[in-house]
């Protein structure tokens, strides 16, 4: 649908204004070359942490940790591509549920969302080292005080009791295997 | 093909020939998700690349620099930060498009709230997040990570 409404507009738009549409053309085809060489390779890399990390490891891992190491857990794990966001609502309603830290299922959430390994791919392609890396090493320095925040606004308004947070922020670099 | 390019392909194929040394049943299944996947994200990337085209090649790149380019400072910033929390972009198909914004002069920080909004908050999502988990805290993540957006745009913008 999305594909054939663009391309009759493209068509429509390209037959109307010559010029313009050209060079629509033409920097479409540029930016088909840069896809048709990364693409696969993104492909490839999700297809193989699907089938070597299963779903099960990273809720274990997840469960009761708490402090510095469950916080960085949170991260790791959220980047392993194991599926979209909405996919992770429901294990972070579980490890909720079992007891897990609000901090650490907020920020596994953060980083499931925003650090896809695979995906990390796309933006060094696209906006370079400096960007994707800066970018990435500020998200995961930022996402851990961002869940220590936000599980000190949930408990008090909770009413449950409201601990002194310890709002350290590293700025370690973003772990990156390959 | 750029260098970029050829560093991750060999990195992929480094990784893929792991995986089949190591188990060939695996492997090849990891193939066939990975041929599912092109499957079904093969045609709204192939509509990105037109949409691509269509936006250089049509809308002038000064209307997107007077929006959210870098000399509009906060009130730019906070456009595509905007942007980025209600669209429904994937990101897979965001990075392209964020480079052709910056190439008609959108600004860096306009971008990096952009994709940092586009990925951490989704409205589409919200209702599924605030049932399965709970309102609270899915109005807190989602309003803290716009904060967050922000100050990576900042910083980012002040380094670079």
């Amino acid at each position: 649908m999305f594909l054939a409404s663009s391309i009759a507009a493209f068509t429509v738009l390209s037959l109307l204004y010559r010029d313009r549409g050209s060079r629509a053309l033409r920097i479409s085809w540029e930016y088909f070359q840069e896809m048709v060489f990364i693409l696969p390779a993104v492909m490839i890399l999700m297809g193989l942490f699907a089938v070597w990390v299963k779903r099960e490891t990273v809720v274990r891992y997840l469960g009761e940790e708490s402090g510095l190491p469950g916080l960085l857990v949170s991260i790791l794990l959220g980047t392993l591509p194991t599926g979209p966001l909405y996919v992770a609502f429901p294990l972070a309603a579980m490890l909720l549920k079992k007891g897990a830290r609000v901090a650490n299922v907020m920020v596994f959430l953060s980083a499931w969302a925003c650090i896809k390994l695979p995906l990390e791919l796309m933006e060094l392609q696209f906006l370079g080292w400096k960007f994707t890396f800066l970018r990435l090493g500020l998200t995961v320095a930022l996402v851990i005080p961002m869940g220590l925040a936000g599980e000190a606004l949930y408990r008090s308004g909770r009413a449950v009791k409201a601990e002194g947070v310890d709002v350290s922020d590293g700025g370690m670099e973003c772990g990156r295997g390959d | 093909m750029s260098l970029t390019a050829i560093v991750i392909d060999s990195l992929v194929g480094a990784c893929l020939l792991a995986s089949l040394l190591k188990d060939r049943e695996k492997t090849a299944s990891a193939l066939r998700i990975a041929l599912n996947a092109v499957k079904r994200m093969g045609p709204s990337v192939l509509a990105v690349i037109a949409v691509i085209g269509l936006i250089v090649g049509f809308i002038p790149a000064k209307w997107v620099a007077s929006t959210i380019g870098s000399e509009k400072g906060a009130l730019g910033l906070l456009i595509a930060a905007a942007l980025g929390s209600v669209l429904f972009i994937p990101a897979l198909i965001a990075f392209p498009l964020a480079k052709s914004l910056l190439d008609m002069g959108a600004g860096l920080m306009s971008m990096a709230a952009f994709i940092t909004t586009l990925t951490m908050i989704g409205f589409v999502f919200l209702p599924l997040e605030i049932r399965e988990l709970d309102r609270r805290f899915a109005l807190l993540r989602n309003g803290l990570s716009f904060l967050v957006a922000l100050a990576i745009a900042l910083i980012m913008g002040l380094i670079l």
